[in-house]
């Protein structure tokens, strides 16, 4: 599967946080390199969409959305930088 | 929807007049959501065309032969049907003048889109902020806007086949190529790459070994969802 990145679920991340992250910067609980949310690692198919960090390549974030309710895992954000 | 306008045999781009549109950045884009008869619903992004100036927001699409959702916007779909949008969104991939240059726009085939709409938006705020286009198509037929990049400082590469009477570029935009083209490193150009996530990654790899700044390098990946 070709990966894409966090620009391709900024809309969904709108819808839970209310606020656009793509400019905000995450840091990874497993490398604890910091990048743009837009930077992520995302593969869109499957039953969720899945982050992972461009630096590691380990699971930053999940997304799952289930009878239009989007649920989101961020087990693997430490930090959350919002855009200045 | 208020026109549609054949840009390539597979691209359409389509002008919609958005109601309660709260304006745009260039290089923004928008979540079209379709919904059938049945209830199911398909969704996807499209980078946003227009400039924030222009008179309607305009979204270019490609057609996907097996897409579930582009072959309804570019076949089926006729001015004065409707649209359920999302956006517009992302502060990332976005430029605005105040983010300054010199600007290099690097894009893989449809991956011009949003640049057009930094283009656009460049000439209609009258920026005196330099900026360049590298624009990567695999045949003279699948150009977007092509007319309208004539005027722009555009470089245009063909990588797979050439018409007759082609004198620009061909191959695809590497280290040599850029070195060539791009603003060098020490201008530190602020750089837009859009395209499939090979392409995005492939320039951003080589601009990084060129000795550009990664901070300065914003991508944006696109591929079928």
């Amino acid at each position: 599967m070709i990966a894409l990145d966090g620009n391709a679920i900024a809309g969904d991340l709108i819808e839970v946080f209310g606020v656009d992250l793509t400019a905000a910067t995450c840091m990874c609980a497993s490398c604890g390199t910091s990048g743009f949310f837009a930077e992520a690692v995302v593969y869109m198919r499957g039953p969720g969409r899945v982050a992972r960090c461009r630096a590691c390549g380990e699971l930053l974030f999940v997304l799952v959305t289930i009878r239009n309710i989007t649920c989101v895992d961020l087990r693997g954000v430490v930090g959350l930088q919002p855009s200045t | 929807m208020v026109e549609d306008v054949a840009e390539t045999a597979r691209t359409t781009s389509i002008a919609l007049d958005a109601v309660d549109w709260p304006g745009h950045l260039a290089g923004q884009h928008v979540d079209v959501r379709l919904t059938a008869e049945d209830g199911y619903q398909a969704q996807r992004s499209y980078s946003i065309a227009s400039a924030p100036e222009d008179e309607h927001l305009v979204i270019t699409v490609q057609r996907l032969d097996d897409g579930e959702v582009s072959p309804y916007l570019t076949e089926t779909l006729v001015p004065g049907d409707e649209l359920e949008l999302r956006g517009p969104i992302g502060g990332y991939f976005v430029w605005r003048e105040a983010l300054g240059g010199p600007l290099l726009l690097v894009a893989g085939g449809a991956g011009v889109v949003p640049l057009r709409a930094i283009l656009r938006h460049h000439r209609a705020v009258a920026s005196e902020i330099p900026v360049r286009l590298l624009y990567s198509a695999r045949t003279g037929a699948d150009l977007i806007y092509r007319a309208e990049l004539d005027g722009h400082d555009t470089i245009i590469t063909l990588t797979d086949e050439q018409p007759p009477e082609w004198d620009g570029r061909t191959g695809r935009i590497d280290s040599a190529f850029l070195a060539e083209t791009a603003w060098p490193a020490a201008e530190r150009p602020l750089v837009y790459i859009c395209g499939p996530t090979g392409f995005v990654e492939a320039i951003a790899d080589a601009l990084v070994t060129l000795g550009h700044d990664p901070s300065r390098i914003r991508t944006e990946r696109f591929g079928p969802t």
